[in-house]
């Protein structure tokens, strides 16, 4: 016991010496060795893939795409590290990664023991039902009663338990092992819904022999803000990190696409002339080339466009913006102004 | 009348056997039909058959789709193969840039021409040739795969996959293991205490962990304990994980056969004045491997099937790039395909390698095969 104990501690010691040998200078590392290393899932629909190409493709890549853009003015000078879910925070503190963006769910627990710092939120996602249409059903509220197919041993079977009860509701789970069990398991109507991240029930959606015929309900009853992740103490790659995200969702809010932003750059706007770093602060405050934003908007795109291309309209998941609308559409992605 | 008692006792011809022993019947009778119970097991059997076949034959040919290059090809109810036919360069050689792919075809072509001459019995100078593709093959092969001189790209490990890294993984783990693990076995197998103990110490420590732990030690364990700005290739760290986990398994094959091999043996070698090296090159060795022929294939398939595991550390070996390649929305729900491919050429390399080793004991039987 005293072995173990003295053992963990020393790994505990390794953990912290590790993470703060890294810590600092990030920035700079990245600019000498010329591209980010950034921490991606291996294979999560709309998230992170390799495409026909071999090509990362995905909206969390994309936040590291924006990050070189920012810094590099070229957003191809990234290096993927997919990386399992359970080495992902030791790459990070080991520094062999720059940045994580790997679907992470940002908790109280994440942001404080493990020396590491969230950014922002690049995906705010949530646990939510998929029923088929001809039950007729507008809210998870009238489910009462209903058999539910889901995943074992994760967290969703926590969150529907806590759902059923506080709404004095009765259920029947149904767990299967596998994803795509699961969603045989509903298609065979073995259940009456299926509960799972929203992202994850749009994926599954389309697995269905006629993807039509179930729809996702409103609901979301947990929450799951994703984000990108950095090394906790290292405050100026910390803000470019967070300001790239910022930049993608300011320019959608200006109404700059990645195919106009050489016509706005003659814009007359004062915000606008800020963002692409004709006046104001400019790159200084970031240490970045002045037309970084410019830059991410150019080679990357503005949020909206992201999201369509990896999970919304414009790819085969159909994922609708909800809680990632801008804040002026009814959604609660929101950024501080770059001024 | 008078030619019946003239001539020579004629016996009479022979009878046909019953029509139910021979031909097909027969065989039938004899292999299938042999007993009530067995007459039962085949008509279940049978059965069996008749449900499953039909089905899977329905889906992965006739049913399947073949051309196209979009998830809207595959409208006909059967196998999608156009899934595997789009990824196939991707499965093969995962992240390895498309106009260098000649480079990996070259090494695996160079190894299989190399190869060949030591399956023909009257090649001269194979002993030489096996040497080459030992020592001097491996250093062409890495030249070709990683580049960075002779005028040739350089292509990151992180960017090998598919089937390529899963015979990279084999083939390394494979070649390195069994001198490794005779040596073990040797060690094991001494009078030297301090050697014998680091054997049985080494041996027992790496049969004792799982490879999956071996791997996270590797991959996610190790990188914290090394000086900033060190790092070790990933796939290497994997390498030596699997060579020093599958010598350990290799090691106790050996001395299996070791022990086999009568004390007579030992003494007779003892008393030619032989040396220790000596007499274990010449007389020990030769019979001990030759014993454990079986254990030693099986230990190799078992390896070739654990590179899977490198899937856990974010490598992408064959299965691997299979599982990303299904995550990709335009791809998603064709993950049966993608399993039925990766399993038809996983055994096709695994029967391989168990057909080869009963090759090699029928070529190396010398008489102690009791039949």
């Amino acid at each position: 016991m005293k072995l173990l104990k003295s053992l963990t501690a020393i790994t505990g010691l390794a953990l912290l010496a590790a993470a703060s040998n890294v810590a600092a200078g990030t920035l700079d590392d990245v600019k000498k060795k010329g591209f980010v290393q950034c921490g991606v899932t291996t294979g999560l629909a709309g998230f992170s893939f390799p495409d026909e190409k071999g090509n990362w493709t995905g909206i969390d890549v994309d936040t590291c795409r924006a990050v070189a853009a920012a810094i590099f003015g070229d957003a191809k000078k990234v290096k993927f590290s997919p990386l399992t879910a359970k080495e992902r925070f030791t790459a990070l503190q080991s520094g062999e990664i720059d940045m994580l963006s790997r679907n992470t769910t940002w908790t109280l627990t994440r942001d404080t023991s493990l020396g590491l710092n969230f950014a922002g939120v690049n995906y705010y996602d949530g646990q939510g039902f998929m029923v088929k249409k001809e039950l007729g059903v507008k809210s998870a509220k009238e489910l009462d009663g209903a058999t539910v197919c889901i995943q074992a041993g994760t967290t969703t079977e926590l969150n529907l338990a806590d759902y059923f009860r506080s709404n004095k509701m009765k259920y029947t789970p149904i767990t299967f092992d596998k994803s795509d069990e699961t969603v045989k398991g509903f298609e065979a109507n073995r259940c009456d819904m299926l509960t799972s991240d929203q992202s994850q029930l749009y994926a599954l959606r389309i697995q269905l022999a006629d993807p039509g015929s179930a729809i996702v309900l409103p609901e979301v009853i947990s929450k799951e803000p994703l984000g990108p992740v950095v090394r906790q103490g290292d405050d100026e790659w910390f803000n470019v990190v967070r300001w790239a995200l910022y930049a993608m969702l300011n320019a959608e809010e200006m109404g700059i696409t990645s195919k106009n932003v050489d016509n706005m750059k003659k814009s007359e706007d004062p915000g606008i002339r800020r963002f692409m770093g004709l006046e104001g602060i400019k790159g200084s405050g970031l240490k970045l080339p002045d037309e970084w934003a410019y830059n991410i908007v150019k080679h990357v795109g503005n949020y909206g466009e992201v999201f369509d291309r990896n999970v919304g309209q414009g790819s085969p998941l159909k994922i609708g913006r909800g809680l990632n609308a801008l804040w002026s559409d009814g959604g609660i992605q929101y950024a501080p102004p770059i001024r | 009348m008078a030619e019946q008692i003239s001539g020579q006792h004629q016996p009479h011809p022979d009878l046909s056997p019953p029509v139910t022993t021979v031909g097909v019947l027969g065989w039938l009778r004899q292999n299938l039909f042999s007993s009530p119970v067995n007459s039962l097991f085949t008509l279940a059997m049978i059965y069996l058959l008749y449900i499953s076949i039909p089905p899977i034959i329905k889906w992965a040919f006739i049913d399947a789709d073949w051309a196209g290059s979009t998830r809207e090809a595959c409208d006909s109810g059967g196998a999608c193969w156009v899934f595997v036919k789009v990824r196939f360069s991707q499965f093969m050689y995962g992240f390895y840039p498309e106009d260098q792919t000649w480079r990996v075809n070259m090494a695996f072509l160079l190894l299989i021409v190399l190869s060949i001459p030591l399956f023909i019995k009257s090649f001269p100078k194979k002993a030489w040739l096996g040497a080459f593709i030992l020592c001097i093959y491996p250093i062409i092969a890495f030249y070709l795969f990683y580049g960075d001189a002779f005028g040739l790209e350089r292509i990151e490990t992180t960017q090998w996959g598919g089937l390529m890294l899963t015979l990279i993984l084999a083939g390394v783990g494979i070649v390195a293991a069994l001198p490794i693990g005779i040596v073990l076995a040797l060690g094991r197998r001494s009078n030297m205490p301090i050697v014998k103990s680091i054997c049985i110490g080494f041996i027992e420590f790496w049969r004792g962990v799982p490879l999956i732990t071996v791997l996270f030690m590797s991959s996610v364990m190790l990188p914290l304990f090394l000086p900033e700005g060190v790092t070790i290739d990933k796939l290497l760290r994997a390498l030596i994980g699997i060579v020093l986990f599958q010598s350990a398994y290799m090691a106790e094959v050996v001395r299996g056969g070791l022990q086999a091999i009568p004390k007579g043996q030992y003494e007779a070698a003892d008393a030619l004045g032989l040396s220790y090296w000596k007499s274990m090159t010449l007389i020990i060795l030769p019979q001990a491997l030759k014993l454990v022929i079986p254990g030693i294939v099986n230990t190799f398939i078992a390896l070739f099937k654990d590179t899977t595991l490198v899937l856990i550390i974010g490598l992408f070996d064959l299965l691997g790039m299979i599982q990303a390649a299904f995550a990709d929305p335009k791809w998603l729900g064709y993950a049966i395909e993608g399993y039925v491919f990766a399993a038809l050429v996983f055994w096709i390399f695994c029967y391989s390698m168990s057909h080869y080793s009963q090759r090699l004991e029928r070529k190396l039987h010398t008489g102690h095969k009791r039949n």
